[in-house]
């Protein structure tokens, strides 16, 4: 089969990439402490949090950007990005949803999330970030009756200032990497959750990301808590709208899961990918990383079709006896996209246990490596680590890349490493289409098996979306 | 007419293999295509169903009357062809279930139709397995996946009985089964003759005419029919082999 059919099929515009007017109240381009303070004042931060920020920005300008990851990209220009940006007409937070600006409003009703409908109908809290204030939250006085708290962080820093300095920076910490440095300099928003002790949250709670404002770089910090035997599921989403530049998103996640709670994080990730060549996309650096305490559960499920480039390694630190992490991952690139994605399952504790299932999917001449450690430490006794790596290739000249990285320093651990590559081969297709179904159909039947054991851990009403985002994020891929 | 083939030449990797072939094919009646290797056979089936590489060079094939030749692969099959196939490759991940509703909806949709409910297609693709003498666990197996050369035959005859077809063409069927196996897709292929589906037997080998008797019989050689009669010239291929047969090519 040639490549043309694939091509026609993958090449169709993004269908979320619309601009909205919104008036922001940005910050000139560039950075120094002064942007920092400013961040810090503008949103009332005790000086403990200034003082924190800052010593990230002296421990940012000592680093260097990796480059380790495979792959390419010009360098990002720090001091052509402004580091703040909130809709104006938003400064004085709204107190229902009739104090939103109708054009945000529309925005959400283009992507399809319509915020008081959906949340209505689903039972989901949604506490939207549009560029970097937090504009709305809603279900709130539900899950307070439940103890849970759910929130943007700069509000979680003025009512909860002792759980998030406590833990604040205790998973990643602020000089972790060159781009969790930068976050912890400059974020400006991002969610709170905590989970009181022996709470079940009563919902998913669900966070849409959009990135808006022109050259704003978008720094989310995201910090989930389940206290002792609780138990969250968390789902992030996101699209953003079509733009020329390359944009610079930098979050930083931190899971603590205490004794015997469970975190299940899961990820659908559809931020413009840049046009057919790749540019103007969205270059996505992100430091995911949950600490799992005695008995505890992480699990992290992402599908990933978004992002010009993707560097992105969601992971567990086992530390407790007995505790137990799961990365499920289908990452999928098209046309130019680059990703370098994996995790990392640091056992520390005793009948620690991890399970990775990655799927990665290239299509066009993309690229799509899998990076993983599994590291079990001296004491990580009957430790069990099982991964499985499988690659699907579509059409001739796309790339899959695999790293797995294992360190073993105790015997008794046992760590297990499977990988595959396999194309969709032009037999299966036209197996396919004898016997009635088109090309695209066909291959999005055959990609959505093969990425089946992923799907089926992300919440219900999401895995049929995730189906749907990769066969729009495939059109044009079938030849 | 069923199927018209009229003066078809075929290409495949740069190679001429169809050189000139004609055909005529009624509704309700069983042809048998028969001829050594390398003859032509499986590239006449490819050909009609639209394999992609498959190029067709000159000539026509007229299916009810619509030149199959300027349809995509999907439409060829939407018109009522069907090829089983002599090696079905796997699609692992994908059930045999999902695969065949997708396939027997995208039928109905091509006609017009709505897709089946979940609950009718169930009943008839578990009524189906059972005439075929396959487990029900093969609808939720991944397509072919790990099945035996036996299982996957009777899944394409699966797949055949689900689609109900106006032609179908079988690649070599026979190749690979033993002799229960054999009859037993013998027995599903003659359970569908009803008068107007139409049949084409490709097959190198006599014996699969045992059990579905053809009305008519064809020798490809040479990338041209060079001999056409009925069942009786099976048997004499049977004794004489193909060989007698290139001097007349």
């Amino acid at each position: 089969m040639s490549q043309q059919p694939i091509d026609n099929a993958i090449s169709k515009e993004y269908a979320a990439g619309f601009f909205t007017e919104i008036e922001s109240d940005t910050l000139p381009p560039g950075l120094n402490e002064d942007v920092i303070r400013f961040i810090s004042g503008r949103k009332n931060e005790p000086e403990w949090l200034l003082e924190w920020r800052l010593e990230a920005y002296r421990g940012w300008l000592d680093m260097q950007a990796p480059t380790w990851a495979h792959v390419n990209y010009p360098p990002v220009k720090f001091d052509e990005i402004s580091y703040f940006s909130s809709p104006k007409s938003l400064k004085d937070r709204p107190q229902s949803l009739d104090e939103v600006d109708p054009e945000l409003i529309e925005t959400y009703n283009k992507l399809g999330i319509p915020l008081h409908e959906q949340a209505a109908l689903a039972g989901v809290a949604v506490d939207a970030v549009f560029d970097s204030v937090s504009v709305t939250t809603t279900f709130r006085s539900k899950l307070a009756e439940a103890g849970v708290i759910f929130c943007s962080i700069s509000e979680a820093v003025q009512e909860y200032p002792e759980l998030v300095r406590k833990y604040l920076g205790s998973v990643v910490p602020r000089k972790d990497n060159y781009y969790a440095a930068l976050n912890s300099a400059v974020y400006s928003d991002g969610s709170f959750v905590y989970i009181p002790k022996g709470v079940r949250c009563p919902m998913e709670l669900s966070t849409y990301f959009r990135i808006n404002e022109q050259n704003t770089g978008q720094f989310e910090r995201t910090l989930i808590i389940a206290d002792e035997g609780s138990h969250v599921s968390y789902l992030e989403g996101c699209t953003a709208p079509m733009r020329d530049e390359n944009q610079l998103h930098a979050a930083v996640v931190e899971l603590v899961a205490l004794d015997g709670a469970e975190i299940k994080y899961s990820t659908v990730q559809n931020w413009y990918p840049g046009d057919a060549e790749g540019k103007g996309g969205i270059y996505n650096f992100v430091t995911k990383r949950g600490v799992a305490h005695t008995d505890a559960k992480i699990s992290w499920t992402q599908v990933e079709t978004g992002s010009a480039i993707t560097w992105k390694y969601p992971s567990c630190i086992l530390r407790g006896d007995n505790s137990v992490g799961e990365f499920y991952s289908v990452a999928l690139t098209n046309n130019a996209q680059q990703a370098d994605t994996g995790t990392k399952m640091i056992h520390l504790g005793k009948n620690t246990r991890s399970t990775i299932i990655s799927k990665g999917i290239s299509a066009g001449k993309s690229s799509n490596a899998y990076r993983g450690l599994v590291r079990m430490s001296p004491r990580a006794e009957g430790a069990r680590n099982y991964t499985q790596c499988d690659s699907l290739l579509i059409g001739d000249r796309s790339a899959a890349h695999t790293f797995p990285y294992i360190e073993s320093r105790n015997p008794s651990a046992v760590v297990e490493h499977e990988a595959t590559t396999s194309k969709v081969s032009d037999d299966q297709l036209y197996l396919c289409q004898q016997r009635g179904l088109d090309a695209e159909k066909a291959v999005s039947m055959i990609v959505n098996g093969f990425c089946k054991e992923v799907f089926r851990e992300l919440p219900m009403e999401f895995a049929m979306e995730a189906g749907k985002l990769l066969e729009v994020s495939l059109e044009g891929s079938v030849g | 007419m069923m199927l018209k083939i009229d003066n078809l030449h075929a290409r495949v990797d740069g190679k001429d293999i169809l050189k000139g072939l004609d055909l005529e094919v009624a509704p309700g009646e069983v042809h048998a295509i028969m001829g050594p290797n390398g003859s032509g056979k499986s590239t006449l089936g490819h050909v009609l169903a639209g394999r992609p590489g498959y190029q067709h060079t000159a000539g026509s094939a007229m299916l009810l009357g619509q030149d199959l030749l300027a349809l995509e692969t999907e439409e060829r099959a939407h018109l009522g062809l069907f090829l089983a196939f002599q090696y079905p490759v796997e699609i692992p991940g994908v059930s045999n279930m999902e695969f065949l509703k997708a396939a027997v909806d995208s039928s109905r949709e091509a006609r017009g139709e709505k897709p089946l409910d979940s609950v009718s297609f169930m009943k008839r693709a578990r009524a189906i397995c059972e005439e075929v003498d396959l487990d029900q666990a093969f609808l939720k197996r991944g397509v072919n996946e790990g099945f035996s050369g036996g299982e996957k035959k009777r899944n394409e005859l699966m797949q055949m009985m689900l689609l109900e077809p106006k032609l179908c063409i079988l690649d070599e069927t026979d190749s690979g089964l033993d002799i229960d196996a054999l009859q037993r897709v013998a027995e599903g292929v003659n359970a569908m003759r009803d008068g107007k589906r139409a049949f084409v037997l490709i097959t190198h080998y006599q014996r699969l005419l045992n059990y579905i008797e053809p009305d008519h019989v064809h020798v490809l050689s040479g990338g041209r029919i060079v001999r056409s009669g009925d069942k009786s010239l099976a048997h004499e291929l049977e004794e004489k082999g193909y060989s007698w047969l290139e001097d007349v090519a």
